[in-house]
């Protein structure tokens, strides 16, 4: 599927492993190739797991701090699942992730996904965007540049607008 | 006041691209309803019962002539000649056509306004004292750091999509009349006993269906640390604040279900992270929002002006109106001037376009060109010198402002109810109108004194009335509307919330019921005493018991369509959504 990943449209392979009913996080197979384990999966399952490098992890956004595997590093993908769009919990996830985890690799926003939320969902630390089906890909990528300023600090900007440039006399 | 640098204008203009983006995207089909009403709710704009509804911000209640100027010329070119203020030192206008909403908020860019985040889940517009800077209970000028929070929260990364609204408010005087005690986060300004400026912070207060007075989170926090606490607490609540259920999600039902120890210890935690980090407050930048603020060009003058008080003295209706209208100064020979906009027959809150610009014009004439918007729905001129305040009421009173009723019964707050919204179970405006007109005789009025009487068309509690003396709540029963009764509520300083005093009453009944508790209050009152002092003293029961005792007849006049809500359709044919949030 094509997704947004640095400012561009790109084909993109990764596949989502979900659970479905009857699925147990213990027992699932993991198929062979690029897959994103969920949580619960590699949480269960790490032992088997560990040695696969080719596997990333998906989070649904409603994980505890203390869920999250402390070597975030070595998956060379983290997808944030959004499952609704007006859910928030991702974006301080994924700040988590960043800023308090030190997670290096490409971080993805999937599910219900706005273009009109790009410019925000890249400030917080994502660097890759599996968007909603119906969102038009090309115009979407004009919402990176929405705000030229920003006031406050996050994963983009280390500081707050009043300590990154001298300001006018207000 | 402060004023916008080139990074300001430049993200105020961003913002307004981006939304005329969103709206072309909008009529053209492109973007549903259902994505775009979370969008458009970000920049204030509500689909309401007579079309769309625009929210702008006056943060922290303070606006320049410019600006009021460019509001009346808003009010006439796009909507119905006049607005709304709201209890969140807001304006809205309820007549907009979606289409012109972009070119509004480019004309409100151009005086430094905007509608960012005045609805929404997500952190509102900051709200402050409307008496800010000039009086003498002020430790310190709380407007810096509302304006820094301003700032701070405008289009901040993480928390556009909170589980609910996050109303944060700011006050320094000793007095609180910013309603920190009823917001998610109040924020009090005070200095510790080395003389260090710093804040106590309040958290999880709020009304609604729920209505709980804030706790203390922390009972001084240097001032340095400002942003990162907050930043805290909004993390904290945006990963465990309720996503269930609408009605559990603010921040006080999160606070209330682990306690505020926890909610405390959780809040630290997450700060000590980034506590000294790059967002801490620099001395500069305090300084440099502050030197927006300083003082005006007052001149020196004696304390009392000869010429004010002879006024007092030969004109009675002027005595009145300073008696409830005018308040006392930091400098010498100045007053603070309340324009009322509680006129009988007005509904309250409501400003022309018209008297818009006089206010505008009396700002720069009488008060240094700014204006303030108070909660209460009233206006402030703050800075008037005593000699000038004959004339100014003349023209006040000419243009329908000089109503003398500050916190008097008449001075009702009151959220726009059915009439306009469409969350609303009740007419709170007919009913203001109807309370109105029942105790318009000034000697009454002034022989009871000061009450606060709030109405709210349902149990969102937009018109605050779980704080107010008389609090009087819409209620919707099988379809039927019907008024609740609260008394002993208390605005602020200490903030209380009202008890019911028993079953709902019609409309019609509604000036008899508040008429038998001011009867009640009169038969008890001991000398000099408010009616909620009296009500604190003798208790809920004997008002309870008077009103309850004999059946309550219906006002006549009430029943007629006069008093009917406005029947008007709405002219769009777009979907219907709830603006509940």
């Amino acid at each position: 599927m094509e997704i947004i990943k640095d400012k561009q449209v790109v084909n993109d392979s990764w596949q989502v492993l979900r659970l479905h009913e009857g699925d147990a996080a213990d027992s699932i197979a993991v198929p062979q190739g690029n897959y994103l384990v969920p949580l619960p999966v590699w949480n269960c399952q790490w032992e088997a797991l560990c040695g696969r490098r080719e596997l990333g992890l998906w989070l649904g956004g409603l994980e505890r701090a203390e869920d999250i595997p402390d070597d975030v590093n070595r998956f060379p993908v983290i997808a944030i699942d959004i499952h609704k769009f007006t859910d928030g919990r991702g974006y301080t996830l994924a700040y988590r992730l960043r800023k308090q985890y030190g997670y290096r690799g490409e971080l993805r926003a999937m599910g219900d996904v706005l273009l009109d939320q790009l410019s925000y969902l890249k400030r917080v630390g994502f660097d890759s965007f599996a968007l909603r089906a119906d969102q038009n890909l090309q115009r979407a990528l004009s919402g990176f540049d929405t705000f030229s300023v920003k006031y406050q600090a996050s994963v983009d900007v280390a500081a707050p607008l009043f300590n990154r440039v001298a300001r006018g006399v207000a | 006041m402060y004023h916008y640098d080139d990074f300001d204008h430049q993200l105020t203009a961003e913002r307004v691209d981006q939304f005329r983006d969103q709206v072309r995207r909008r009529l053209s089909g492109e973007l549903k309803e259902d994505d775009f009403r979370v969008l458009r709710l970000q920049n204030g704009i509500y689909m309401q019962v007579h079309g769309y509804m625009m929210r702008i911000a006056i943060p922290y209640g303070l606006a320049s002539s410019a600006q009021v100027h460019k509001l009346a010329h808003i009010a006439r070119t796009y909507d119905r000649g006049y607005g709304h203020l709201s209890t969140r030192q807001n304006i809205q206008f309820n007549w907009l056509r979606l289409e012109d909403t972009p070119e509004i908020l480019a004309e409100l860019a151009t005086v430094e306004m905007h509608a960012n985040q005045t609805s929404g889940s997500c952190i509102r517009s900051i709200t402050s004292d409307e008496l800010a800077g000039v009086v003498r209970d002020e430790v310190t000028d709380p407007r810096p750091f509302a304006e820094i929070l301003r700032q701070w929260s405008t289009f901040h990364p993480e928390f556009a999509f909170l589980p609910r609204k996050f109303k944060v408010s700011v006050s320094g005087a000793s007095e609180d009349r910013a309603a920190t005690e009823i917001n998610d986060v109040g924020v009090q300004v005070l200095k510790n006993a080395q003389g260090e400026l710093g804040f106590r912070i309040l958290v999880g207060g709020g009304l609604g269906r729920t209505p709980i007075i804030g706790q203390e989170l922390v009972a001084f926090l240097p001032w340095q640390h400002l942003l990162t606490y907050l930043e805290a607490i909004v993390r904290v609540y945006n990963e465990f604040g309720r996503r269930d259920n609408l009605y559990k999600a603010r921040i006080k039902i999160l606070v209330q279900a682990i306690g505020i120890d926890e909610f405390r210890r959780q809040v630290e935690a997450e700060w000590q992270l980034h506590k000294d980090g790059p967002s801490t407050l620099t001395a500069a930048e305090v300084a440099r929002v502050t030197a927006a603020f300083s003082t005006p060009a007052y001149e020196i003058l004696p304390q009392l002006d000869a010429s004010f008080e002879a006024a007092q003295r030969d004109d009675k209706a002027f005595a009145n109106w300073v008696r409830r209208n005018v308040t006392a100064h930091k400098v010498d020979g100045y007053a603070a001037v309340w324009l009322s906009l509680k006129h009988p027959g007005q509904a309250p809150g409501d400003i022309s376009a018209d008297q818009l610009d006089v206010v505008a014009a009396l700002a720069d004439h009488y008060s240094f060109g700014e204006l303030r918007i108070s909660h209460l729905q009233n206006l402030v001129l703050a800075d008037v010198k005593q000699s000038e305040l004959y004339a100014l009421w003349q023209e006040a009173k000419a243009a329908g402002l000089a109503t003398p009723n500050i916190g008097l019964l008449t001075d009702i707050v009151c959220c726009p109810g059915a009439d306009f919204c469409t969350l609303a179970n009740a007419r709170s405006i007919s009913l203001a109108k109807a309370i109105n007109e029942r105790f318009e005789d000034y000697d009454f009025l002034h022989d009871i004194g000061d009450i606060d009487l709030n109405i709210s068309g349902c149990v969102n509690a937009c018109g605050h009335h779980h704080v107010a003396h008389i609090g009087i709540l819409g209620v919707d029963k099988s379809g039927e509307e019907w008024y609740q009764v609260t008394i002993g509520g208390n605005k602020g300083t200490p903030a209380a919330i009202g008890k019911i005093i028993g079953r709902s009453f019609s409309f019609a009944q509604i000036p008899e019921v508040i008429s038998r508790l001011l009867q009640v209050y009169v038969r008890e009152r001991d000398e000099g005493e408010r009616f909620i002092d009296t009500l604190r003293r003798i208790g809920h029961e004997p008002f309870k018991t008077f009103v309850y005792a004999e059946q309550v007849a219906e006002e006549a006049k009430l029943l007629l369509p006069d008093y009917e809500a406005l029947q008007v359709g709405v002219p769009y044919e777009l979907p219907y959504f709830s603006p509940r949030f």
